[in-house]
């Protein structure tokens, strides 16, 4: 609202040369619409039908694959015997792969806090309301903060050996370059897509990758003392 | 169907004690279909009419609804399960090989909630990155969205305290690793630790506390699952007078 204005309105208007202009919408404002006249169904039978439907498939998907697959049991509990590697859940050996190199209150205590906390308060900052690209404003403002924290994490990643969660940055980084460099009129739809993400877009994006190689690496490519083993080589 | 069928059904419908359940009558007038949502406990939170285009799988996946059938399964096989354990130190193991050896399909039934815990644990991540990416928690769903981050860690939590049930090399030392991160707070880590697991390790009394937890979790979780599963339904899929910002950019659509 504070913007100032970046268009003028024809002040010598005539309303005979332009009798249809009833609005202006200018390239940043949304229009409210209260009313959407759209096709619409009834939920029930449309959508509970479907619903059942897929907890159906589900469920027969999931029988078979118990018929074919059994649940890991291996020897009874021994206090006294340690397995090397000892390993969490898989959904917790992004954190414990983390742990490696941070200290245990970094890694087990303040990100995972950090990260509840910060996805929490997602709908509350506007984020990612409006779907202007990152870099389509204030340009050269924005490349150069984004040079600078993409360098200043991968200095810090680097500077702690973090490696594993290096190579995401440096793919989502290289992603952000292309889009930087990408016009919204681009015509390769990649570009398009890419110049038009917003900041919000490129941070989870960035935290989706760091998640699925963390966890990935922490699954099956940590072997005794937590030493980097290939799965594939027993 | 036959004539015969249609006559009957009707009856059936018809009858007194149809009618005392269904108070609305059914039908398929859009009212009987409305009235079928609106008057139904459970389904109550869903809206009437859905935008079609919501329907369509690209919009949701169905993750939402796939997260609350993994948990249908959860609750039925753990419940079967629960018939079958001892959470006692080393009774647990021996009710796993039990399963294993005596009990008819025990196997199958461990199997079966075995996996439909890990599937969930990923549906629930899965589910939380499709909200993000279609925008499903701007206003006025943002509460939504934080109901969805406490169901994500009830999930992680839930799993959790499963994991040691089995009372395996695998349950006991994974539970090990991740409970010593709770030593790493600062101040009261040592008695957070000692409050989870019962004990300064994981034995006997952490057994107990997880078997206690896990389907605890479950239940306080239930309302609170099938709530926010008819909510997103209902606010994703839109009821008509819902005022909508629409994105204007320069290839808004």
């Amino acid at each position: 609202m504070s913007d100032p204005k970046d268009f003028v309105a024809g002040i010598d208007s005539d309303q005979r040369r332009s009798p249809t202009r009833v609005v202006f919408v200018t390239r940043r404002t949304s229009a409210q619409v209260k009313v959407t006249q759209e096709d619409q169904v009834q939920t029930f039978p449309e959508v509970l039908f479907r619903a059942a439907l897929a907890i159906e498939l589900l469920a027969i998907a999931l029988v078979l694959f118990s018929l074919f697959f059994n649940a890991p049991l291996e020897g009874i509990a021994d206090p006294t015997h340690t397995p090397n590697p000892a390993k969490a859940p898989w959904y917790f050996l992004g954190l414990q792969e983390l742990l490696h190199y941070f200290p245990p209150v970094v890694a087990g205590v303040l990100v995972p806090t950090l990260l509840i906390l910060s996805l929490v308060v997602i709908p509350y900052f506007n984020v990612n309301i409006e779907a202007n690209g990152l870099f389509l404003r204030d340009r050269t403002k924005r490349l150069r903060l984004f040079y600078l924290t993409a360098l200043g994490m991968l200095v810090f990643l680097l500077a702690f050996k973090v490696y594993v969660a290096a190579a995401p940055t440096v793919i989502v980084a290289l992603a952000m370059i292309v889009a930087a460099y990408s016009s919204p009129e681009s015509p390769s739809r990649l570009r398009r897509y890419l110049a038009l993400k917003p900041l919000a877009y490129w941070i989870m994006t960035w935290f989706l990758f760091e998640l699925i190689v963390l966890t990935a690496v922490g699954t099956w490519f940590r072997g005794p003392g937590w030493s980097w083993v290939l799965p594939w080589r027993s | 169907m036959s004539a015969k069928t249609d006559q009957l059904v009707e009856q059936v419908r018809g009858s007194r004690v149809w009618r005392s359940i269904f108070r609305s009558g059914t039908g398929n007038s859009t009212l009987h279909r409305a009235l079928a949502i609106q008057q139904n406990i459970f389904l109550h939170l869903f809206a009437t009419k859905v935008r079609k285009r919501m329907v369509r799988f690209s919009a949701t996946w169905y993750l939402g609804t796939l997260t609350l059938g993994t948990f249908f399964i959860l609750v039925i096989t753990g419940i079967l399960l629960m018939l079958y354990y001892h959470p006692s130190v080393p009774q647990a193991y021996a009710d796993m090989k039990d399963l294993q050896f005596v009990v008819s399909s025990g196997l199958f039934l461990r199997n079966l909630h075995r996996w439909s815990a890990q599937l969930m644990v990923f549906l629930v991540f899965a589910h939380m990155f499709k909200v993000f990416y279609r925008g499903a928690y701007r206003a006025p769903r943002e509460f939504n969205w934080v109901i969805g981050v406490v169901l994500l860690v009830i999930t992680l939590l839930l799993s959790y305290t499963g994991y040691l049930l089995p009372w395996d090399q695998l349950a006991f030392w994974a539970i090990t690793v991740g409970s010593n991160l709770s030593s790493a707070v600062p101040l009261v880590g040592n008695k957070i630790h000692f409050l989870l697991l019962g004990g300064n390790q994981v034995n006997a009394n952490a057994l107990l506390r997880f078997y206690v937890f896990c389907p605890l979790q479950r239940f306080s979780s239930s309302p609170f699952t099938s709530g926010v599963f008819a909510r997103t339904a209902a606010f994703t899929f839109n009821s008509r007078n819902q005022s909508r910002v629409h994105r204007t950019s320069p290839r808004s659509t």
